[in-house]
């Protein structure tokens, strides 16, 4: 590929928004207030699941200020649901609290006080019930069902809390023989995405369109929500997504909109809702997974079945927790070239918060176990993690997964530059260990996303597309696009986002699909454009098409140059007018397909590490991370870096320290940032370090891949593995916390002294 | 509610101001809600974040943690009082050019927490800026990146 001197495609741009948010100008959801705002509080209850006989709200609206008190009476007979796949999500809890947080009534009131007060003396006459808190209790042959099994008449698993199965697979594992076969079960926990931004909406009637503003990856997601359980076209839905300050998955669906929208249309005035940090915590996780597989290895260590059973616990309402369940269980084998594969992956509904997608979609709590089977197998057969994986992993064009897009990088340029760069095969420190592991994860399947570009008539040019930006800098890099194909400088770009009234239809910001589907979608746009600009020239001067050229802003031909401002201005005259440039970019519905159509590009990602454990407290100290991603071509290598960090930190998180406790009622212990902790600056490896390879072998502007989930995917098994070997001690179950380091420590030691049974307690 | 109101004057960065407000209220919300000083951010608001750091007679303190009406007659500084625009705060300029800024909701807590840092530390080690940022959580991970820019930052007002 070839760059035009000057273009700004693979530079690292600086952020744009970047001066807003370190002036504290940036306005987020929660920074805006609108003129006669009532603000709204939820009422939830303190149980997991209950019965709700009926809610008395008399002494709150006695509360000076209250306006309005909503509960499922309030609302449309039956309670209105919604959801991106399954339609089970009340807009209030109707008889029912299914999990602990579920709001049952919202107050809105002139001041927040009032609102906070007004919530507070909400009388709710309840009755706790047994619910189904854990994968256990919800696989067990009396629980308590989740779902009416009326909901789905015709399902012959309406009467379990298993929503969906899925099996996938291929070959014949039963006739497969292997030299060695390890089989065991690894444990993944419920894990909370707590962007620092929390969730917050406003909501309002103006100019005859219910508008609302929320943080939500998916705007088009929630227009379509809101049309429906407000029975509203979708021409008078109007949904702005401010830029959001962190989600990682976990605002990419509707959870509280459909509430707001109900309360704006029935106060006739605009509302506005603040979760505090713990309820936000009780709004969105990552699904807790418990993975049961067996793997079976020749002499030589190569793959020959794999037997992959997962339960992934996701929570009272689907969300989007059962295509995380289907999409992640679809690539549980991995990189790998396994020929006998038989996959089973169930969606558990439980009394616990909805999970929903977070960064990696399911994948980091596959690639925790079966990169810790790799390891075990390659140990039994005497090859090191590195050789074993280079022996299995899928080259270039390889079909690994029969009948899907096959391998689509040099997989083993991400996993040798991990080994080399923390001195795989030399000898490891006096106390450390060293470990590794890989992660691939499918990428966006069934999706669209248009672009409308402007050229307006001073030269300046605006991209108008439905994606938004979340913190990994889409504005930024789909600018660069844009200059990049129009031959202006970046800050002729402006990127406008967020405003389903202006921006054009685009499916999600998820699975990192932006940088691939925007970013094709808003280059046809840009063609479309060059080829008016073209056209154009030629007509008005009498040139061949072929003969004009378009650099540096302007239009060239033989013996001529003209900037694209006045040519516009020779073209138009004083009517003024713009060119505009349209573009489509989708990935089809494939009927046949598993997942309903082939992932666009898959992310991949070797990680490497080399860490040790403090033998006396269980802590673990990691000397050195390093994560490789094969990213295509980085459009902006600063903003690919950032997010490869981020991600790997966040990995991190879940494998040292992360994790929701619940305790034997369906209650969250650990809501907050007190109780729950995530790395902070001085939890970092001594040395992390992200490397990308870049082949330019994806589908995206020039090569390029999705990016920013990859460094999540596999970093536990790759701290796991240098824990083992550097203590000698194997944990299957996350996160690695010391004490749960410091038991198997002594269980290693065959000691279970006083101190280990006190601690039992 | 009839929760009477206390008045309290602050320099809120160098301006006085006059306020009446309920003895709940924090400073953060004082500062939010108030004086519309958004660029102050709300989190957890029990101290563990970092989110809404402002610089109370110079010492950064987490808003949320202390009561508006303890802040009577203190001088405050939140993130505008910095530059609002081009030429920026040698910091947040570093912030930018140093990629340290992701999503920006932890930013302008950061921001003021090196502040304060370099105001009693002009030039930090790589340890002091971290201990000294240990305190704001940013979920995007960019704490490299942010430590980065603290020193460089430093290195530029040398």
């Amino acid at each position: 590929m070839t760059l035009r001197p000057g273009s700004p495609f693979g530079e690292s741009v600086p952020r744009a928004g970047g001066i807003a948010r370190v002036t504290g100008a940036l306005r987020y959801a929660a920074d805006l207030k609108l003129e006669g705002m009532l603000h709204v509080k939820l009422v939830h209850l303190p149980v997991g699941h209950a019965r709700i006989n009926g809610i008395d709200a008399t002494a709150a609206l006695e509360v000076p200020g209250v306006r309005h008190v909503l509960t499922a009476a309030g609302l449309p007979s039956p309670v209105p649901r919604f959801g991106p796949a399954f339609h089970d999500r009340p807009v209030l809890a109707a008889g029912e609290v299914k999990y602990y947080g579920e709001p049952v009534a919202a107050v809105a009131a002139e001041t927040e006080d009032a609102a906070a007060e007004a919530a507070a003396r909400i009388a709710v006459d309840y009755e706790e019930v047994d619910g189904a808190y854990t994968l256990d209790d919800a696989l067990a042959r009396d629980a308590p069902l989740v779902q009416g099994p009326e909901l789905r008449p015709d399902d012959p698993l309406a009467r379990t809390n298993v929503l969906r199965e899925w099996r996938y697979g291929w070959g014949d594992v039963e006739g497969a023989d292997a030299d060695v076969v390890v089989e065991d079960t690894y444990e993944f926990p419920m894990v909370s995405h707590f962007a620092i931004e929390p969730f917050a909406v406003v909501a309002a009637v103006q100019d005859g369109m219910l508008t609302l503003w929320s943080p939500i990856q998916h705007p088009f997601v929630l227009q379509r929500v809101i049309a429906e359980v407000t029975g509203l076209p979708m021409s008078q839905v109007r949904i702005v997504v401010p830029d959001l300050g962190g989600a990682f998955g976990g605002k990419g669906y509707p959870k509280y909109e459909p509430l707001m929208a109900y309360l704006a249309l029935q106060t006739g005035r605009p509302v506005r809702l603040v979760l505090s940090l713990d309820e936000s915590f009780q709004a969105s996780r990552r699904a807790a997974c418990r993975v049961y597989i067996r793997t079976g290895v020749d002499a030589e260590g190569l793959l020959r079945f794999q037997d992959v059973e997962a339960d992934f616990q996701i929570g009272a309402y689907a969300d989007i927790g059962d295509r995380v369940v289907s999409k992640a269980s679809y690539t549980a084998t991995g990189p790998y070239r396994t020929p006998n594969v038989r996959i089973r992956a169930r969606s558990v509904l439980s009394h616990t918060l909805p999970s929903t997608a977070f960064r990696g979609f399911g994948v980091p709590q596959l690639a925790w176990a079966l990169e810790s089977q790799l390891d075990e197998a390659a140990r039994q057969v005497g090859l090191d993690a590195l050789e074993i994986r280079l022996r299995n992993l899928a080259l270039k064009d390889e079909e690994f997964i029969p009948g899907d897009r096959r391998a689509d990088g040099r997989w083993e340029q991400a996993l040798q530059r991990a080994a080399h760069e923390v001195d795989w095969g030399k000898p490891v420190p006096e106390g450390r260990g060293r470990g590794l592991a890989m992660g691939l994860k499918s990428s966006a399947t069934v999706s669209v996303t248009n672009a409308i570009v402007r050229l307006h008539y001073d030269g300046s040019v605006s991209v108008l597309v439905g994606t938004t930006d979340m913190g990994q800098g889409s504005r930024t890099v789909l600018g660069q696009v844009a200059a990049h194909e129009l031959a202006v400088p970046v800050d002729a770009v402006r990127v406008v986002l967020g405003d389903t009234s202006v921006v054009p239809f685009d499916t999600s910001t998820s699975a990192s699909r932006s940088s691939v589907f925007s970013g094709n979608a808003i280059r046809l746009a840009c063609e479309d454009l060059c080829a008016q600009l073209r056209s154009l020239a030629a007509e008005l001067y009498g040139v061949a098409e072929e003969e004009v050229a378009l650099e540096d802003g302007r239009v060239r031909f033989p013996g001529h140059e003209v900037t694209y401002e006045a040519l516009l201005r020779e073209y138009f005259g004083s009517s003024r007018g713009e060119l505009l440039g349209v573009g489509r970019s989708r990935a089809r519905y494939l009927p046949g397909h598993p997942l309903g159509g082939a992932p666009s590009f898959w992310e991949v990602v070797a990680v490497a590490c080399e860490a040790e454990v403090d033998e006396t407290t269980g802590e673990i100290t990691i000397h050195k991370l390093v994560t490789v991603s094969d990213v295509g071509k980085a459009i902006n290598p600063k903003h690919v870096e950032m997010q490869d960090e981020g991600a790997t930190v966040m990995g991190l998180g879940h494998t040292l320290m992360e994790h929701l406790i619940l305790d034997e009622r369906g209650l969250i212990l650990n809501l907050g940032a007190l109780d729950y902790r995530v790395p902070t600056a001085k939890d970092l490896p001594k040395d992390l370090r992200t490397y990308t390879v870049e082949n330019g072998d994806g589908p995206g502007p020039f090569g390029a891949k999705g990016a920013g989930e990859s460094g999540i995917l596999a970093v536990s098994p790759a701290v796991a593995a240098a824990i083992r070997e550097a203590a000698g001690v194997e944990i299957r179950d996350l996160p690695l916390t010391p004490e749960r380091v410091w038991r198997a420590l002594r269980e290693r030691d065959g000691a279970a002294g006083p101190l280990e049974q006190a601690a039992r307690v | 509610m009839g929760t009477s109101l206390h008045e309290l004057s602050v320099t809120v960065n160098g301006q006085l101001r006059t306020l009446r407000v309920p003895p709940h209220h924090t400073l953060l919300r004082m500062l939010r809600d108030d004086l519309d000083l958004t660029g102050t951010k709300e989190c957890c608001t029990e101290g563990e974040c970092g989110a809404c750091t402002v610089l109370l007679d110079g010492t950064a303190v987490d808003s949320c943690l202390v009561l508006a009406v303890e802040a009577d007659g203190a001088e405050l500084t939140t993130i505008e009082a910095l530059a609002d625009d081009e030429p920026l705060d040698p910091l947040q300029a570093a912030f930018v050019e140093r990629g340290a800024v992701q999503c920006g909701f932890c930013i302008p807590g950061m921001i003021m927490t090196a502040k304060s840092l370099l105001a009693d530390n002009p030039q930090p080690s790589r340890a002091d800026v971290v201990e000294a940022v240990a305190g704001n959580l940013c979920r995007c991970g960019g704490y490299t990146f942010i430590v980065e820019a603290v020193l460089a930052a430093a290195e530029a007002e040398r």
